[in-house]
C-alpha cells in the first residue's frame, strides 16, 4: 500500500502541473496613504478573483495575485519586487512614481513588463527606448493638456492665469513642463504653488492664490494634500468648477472631508466611475456573494477601485492576448511583454467584458506604449455623493506631447546607453 | 496702504494662528518631558488615534468590526446610533486616560530607571503599536470630523478689514476657534498645576523625582496623569487638524511640525510651546511670502527647522527651557 502511495506520488510530481499566472500586487493598506491604496488593491485583486470564480482563470489558467505591502515606500516597493520576481511575475503595477523610477531599469534586466497606468515616468510612452515600460492609457503630460483643453472648451484661455498647486515632489512636478509649453502656445500665464509633503498645512498656498486670484486652479496632489487643498479652497471660496485636479486627486476620499463645499469639484479620469456596469453584477454574484472580496469588501465601485479593477482588466487582457501571439496557456514576463505591446482596447471588447465605455478606446505599439492619451472630466457631485463624467474622453495635443516624450527619452537613452529599436 | 503690505499682514496674522495650531502639538510632547523626561514619539500618533476613537464614537462604528467580521463571518459594522460631539469627546478622554494607564503599566513601570534613549525607543514602539491598533479598531479609511466647529472665512473680518483697508482679510474660523480653545487649555493647564494637590505633585515630580518619592508622592500616578493629561491634549489638536483634512492616518506626521516648536521654545516649557508656535508660525509664512517665490517655494518644512537651529545655536536649551547644568 505505502508502495503504491510513493508511486502514485511519483507520478503526480512528474507530471506537467498547471502553473497560475501571476500578478504581484504592490499595495499599500497601512500608513498615510492606506487610504488610497486600500480601494486599488481590493479592485485589481477581485477582478483576477471574478475570473478565476467565473471562467477558471485566464485561458485556462488561474490567476494568482502576489500582494505585497510598500506602505507607499520605495525602499519598500524595491524589496517587493525582488521578494516577489521570482515566483514567475508577469508584470508590475507599482502603484508609485517613486517605485517606478526604481524598477524601470531593474524589470528591464529582468524582462519583466511594468504597468504604470497613469503616473511613473510619462516618456515611457516611447517604448523604443523604454521596451518593458508601459503606461497606457494615459500620463501625466495627457492629464495636463486635458486639463487646458476643458479650460479652452469653456472660453478663451488667452491672457488667462492658471495656478498650478503640486505635490513638491517628482510627482508633482511632472506636468510642470508641458503647461509651460502649453501656455506659450495658448498665451496663458501659469502660476507654479508647491506644497510640501505630506500637505497638512497650506494656508501660505491658498492665501497666494486668494491674492492673486487665478482663473483657474490644477491640482497635482496625493493623500492628505488633497483633502486639505479642496478644504481651503472652499474656506477662501474659490469656485469649485474652476478647480481642476489630475486623477491621483480625483477620488471620494478627497472630496468627502469637505462635505457640500466640494460640490462641483473636477477631476482628470482615464476610466468611468461608479458600478452601473454588467461586471459589477458579477462580481456581486461570484466574488461578494461567495465571500471572497479583498478587504473588507466595502470599496466596490469607488473611483479608486474602479481603478485597480481597471488595470487588473487590462493586465488580463494583455496575458490574453500574450496567450494567442505565443499559443501558450501559461505565459512568460517576456510572453506578457509581447502581449501588452499588440494589446488593442476596442469598445466592442470592453462592452463584451460588461464595461461598457468604461475607459477609452487605446491601441498599443512598439513605438508607442502610452496608448492614445485620451481622457475625460468628471465632477463631483456632493448631494448625490458621486463623480459624474462631464466630457467624453477626449484626445491630448500630441504636438506638444510627442515633442516632450521625444526630447526626454532621448535623453534618458542617451544617460543610459540605449539604442532606441522596434 | 500698498498690496503688498496688506498681504504681508494678512499672512502674519494666518501665521499666527497656524503657530496656535503648531502649539497645540507640542504641548503633549512638553507636558510628558517636563514630568518624566520622556520624548515621546508617539504624540502625533496619539492626536490621530485619540481623533479616531472620538469620530468612531459618534459614528457608533463598532470597534475592530472588521477583525470581528473576518474571524466570526458577521457583517457588523455599526451600532445604529450617532453620539453627540460632547459625550463622545468625553468618552474619548477616558479611553485616553486607560490608554495611559495601560501604557504605564505594561511599559514604563518596567523602564523606570533606564536610559533616555531606551525611553525614546519605547515611545517609537509604541506609535507603531498604536497605529497598528488605531487601523484595526477603526480602519484606514477618511472619516470627516464635524464637532461643530465653525470653518471658512470669518465675515466680519472680512468686511471690517475691507472697510478699513479696502482689502478683506482671510481669516479662518476654525484657527480661530483653535486659539480660543487653546488659550483655555493652557489657562487649564497653568491653574491645574499651580491651585490642585495633583498639579502640585506633578510640578514636584517634574523638579525632582526622587525628593518627590521621598515625600510620598506616587510617580506611578503621576506618570498616568501626565499621559492621560497629554492624551487629552493630543485629542484637541487632533480634533483642530482632523477638522481640516478628516482624520486619516497622516494625522500622525502633525509631530513633524511639532519639533522646531520644541527646539526654538523649549522642551520643559508651556509657554515656551506657545510662543515657539507663534514664532514658527509667523517666520514660516512670512519667509514663504517674501523669499519663497525667489526660490521656488515650498520653504516651510525646511525653514521652520533652519529658525529652529538659529535659536539653539545661541540657546540650547530654547527660548523657555531650563538651563542645561551638568555637575562633574
Amino acid at each position: 500500500m505505502r508502495l503504491l502511495a510513493m508511486a502514485t506520488a511519483a507520478v503526480m510530481a512528474a507530471s506537467p502541473v498547471m502553473a497560475d499566472l501571476v500578478f504581484p500586487s504592490l499595495s499599500y493598506r497601512t500608513g498615510p496613504y492606506a487610504a488610497n491604496g486600500i480601494p486599488f488593491a481590493d479592485g485589481y485583486e477581485d477582478y483576477f478573483t471574478l475570473l478565476n470564480e467565473r471562467d477558471g482563470g485566464i485561458g485556462g489558467v488561474p490567476a494568482r495575485v502576489l500582494e505585497c505591502e510598500t506602505g507607499y515606500n520605495t525602499e519598500k516597493g524595491v524589496e517587493c519586487y525582488e521578494a516577489t520576481k521570482g515566483e514567475g511575475a508577469l508584470v508590475y503595477q507599482p502603484l508609485s512614481t517613486g517605485i517606478t523610477y526604481q524598477l524601470i531599469p531593474k524589470a528591464t534586466a529582468d524582462g519583466i513588463p511594468v504597468h504604470s497606468m497613469g503616473y511613473g515616468r510619462t516618456s515611457a510612452k516611447n517604448g523604443a527606448v523604454f521596451s518593458n515600460i508601459f503606461n497606457y492609457p494615459a500620463n501625466y503630460w495627457d492629464g495636463a493638456s486635458h486639463a487646458i483643453n476643458h479650460i479652452m472648451s469653456l472660453g478663451d484661455i488667452s491672457g488667462k492665469k492658471i495656478a498650478l498647486v503640486y505635490h513638491n515632489s517628482a510627482y508633482g512636478k511632472e506636468p510642470i513642463r508641458t503647461l509651460e509649453e502649453l501656455s506659450k502656445k495658448h498665451g496663458f500665464e501659469l502660476m507654479l504653488v508647491p506644497v510640501d509633503h505630506p500637505g497638512q498645512e497650506q494656508k501660505s498656498q491658498w492665501l497666494q492664490i486668494r491674492q492673486q486670484r487665478p482663473d483657474n486652479v490644477l491640482m497635482w496632489g496625493w493623500g492628505v494634500m488633497n483633502q486639505v487643498a479642496i478644504q481651503e479652497a472652499a474656506n477662501i471660496r474659490y469656485p469649485m468648477e474652476n478647480f481642476i485636479g489630475i486623477w491621483w486627486s480625483g477620488s471620494e476620499n478627497d472630496v468627502l472631508p469637505a462635505g457640500e463645499k466640494a460640490n462641483g469639484y473636477k477631476a482628470l479620469t482615464f476610466h468611468n466611475l461608479g458600478k452601473d456596469y454588467p461586471l459589477f453584477d458579477d462580481l456581486q454574484k461570484y466574488v461578494v456573494d461567495a465571500g471572497k472580496a479583498a478587504g473588507a469588501g466595502d470599496q466596490i465601485g469607488t473611483a479608486l477601485y474602479n481603478r485597480g479593477m481597471y488595470a487588473a482588466m487590462l493586465a488580463a487582457e494583455a496575458a490574453k492576448t500574450a496567450q494567442e501571439l505565443s499559443g501558450n496557456a501559461e505565459i512568460t514576463p517576456a510572453e506578457m511583454r509581447d502581449g501588452m505591446e499588440a494589446l488593442e482596447m476596442t469598445e466592442a471588447k470592453m462592452a463584451a467584458l460588461g464595461l461598457p465605455n468604461f475607459g477609452p478606446e487605446f491601441k498599443v505599439s512598439c513605438e508607442n506604449h502610452g496608448g492614445n492619451g485620451l481622457g475625460a472630466v468628471a465632477q463631483w457631485d456632493a448631494a448625490a455623493g458621486s463623480w459624474n463624467l462631464i466630457t467624453g474622453y477626449e484626445a491630448s495635443d500630441q504636438d506638444v506631447i510627442g515633442a516632450l516624450v521625444d526630447e526626454d527619452s532621448a535623453a534618458f537613452a542617451a544617460e543610459s546607453g540605449i539604442t532606441p529599436s522596434c | 496702504m500698498p498690496d503688498q503690505l496688506l498681504f504681508a499682514m494678512e499672512v502674519m496674522l494666518n501665521g499666527l494662528m497656524a503657530g496656535v495650531l503648531y502649539a497645540l502639538v507640542a504641548l503633549g510632547f512638553v507636558l510628558i518631558f517636563k514630568a518624566s523626561g520622556i520624548f515621546n514619539y508617539a504624540q502625533g500618533v496619539m492626536a490621530l488615534f485619540s481623533a479616531l476613537t472620538l469620530v468612531g464614537i459618534m459614528d457608533g462604528q463598532i470597534p475592530f468590526s472588521h477583525l470581528i467580521n473576518a474571524i466570526f463571518g458577521t457583517d457588523l459594522h455599526h451600532f445604529g446610533w450617532h453620539v453627540p460631539a460632547v459625550v463622545a469627546i468625553f468618552l474619548t478622554v477616558i479611553v485616553m486616560a486607560v490608554f495611559a494607564w495601560l501604557v504605564q503599566k505594561f511599559i514604563f513601570r518596567h523602564l523606570v530607571n533606564q536610559e533616555p534613549i531606551l525611553l525614546f525607543m519605547a515611545t517609537i514602539g509604541l506609535a507603531y503599536f498604536l497605529e497598528g491598533v488605531g487601523d484595526l479598531m477603526w480602519g484606514s479609511d477618511i472619516k470627516k470630523l464635524d464637532v461643530g466647529l465653525p470653518q471658512g472665512i470669518n465675515e466680519w473680518i472680512d468686511i471690517t478689514t475691507f472697510e478699513a483697508f479696502g482689502y478683506g482679510f482671510f481669516i479662518d474660523n476654525l484657527d480661530i476657534s483653535a486659539t480660543i480653545v487653546a488659550i483655555i487649555l493652557v489657562a487649564g493647564l497653568i491653574a491645574f498645576s499651580q491651585y490642585t494637590k495633583q498639579g502640585r505633585a506633578l510640578r514636584a515630580v517634574a523638579d525632582d523625582h526622587q525628593a518627590a518619592l521621598s515625600v510620598g508622592i506616587s510617580l506611578n500616578f503621576i506618570w498616568i496623569l501626565v499621559w492621560s493629561i497629554a492624551g487629552f491634549v493630543a485629542l484637541v489638536a487632533g480634533i483642530m487638524w482632523g477638522a481640516k483634512s478628516g482624520v486619516q492616518f497622516s494625522l500622525s506626521l502633525i509631530a513633524l511640525k511639532a519639533l522646531p516648536v520644541l527646539m526654538l521654545g523649549g522642551f520643559t516649557s508651556i509657554p515656551g510651546a506657545i510662543v515657539g508656535g507663534l514664532i514658527i508660525g509667523v517666520g514660516e509664512k512670512l519667509f514663504e511670502f517674501l523669499i519663497g517665490p525667489m526660490v521656488g517655494g515650498a520653504t516651510e518644512n525646511w525653514f521652520a527647522y533652519v529658525l529652529a537651529l538659529l535659536f539653539l545655536v545661541f540657546r540650547p536649551q530654547g527660548l523657555f527651557g531650563e538651563k542645561i547644568i551638568e555637575r562633574v
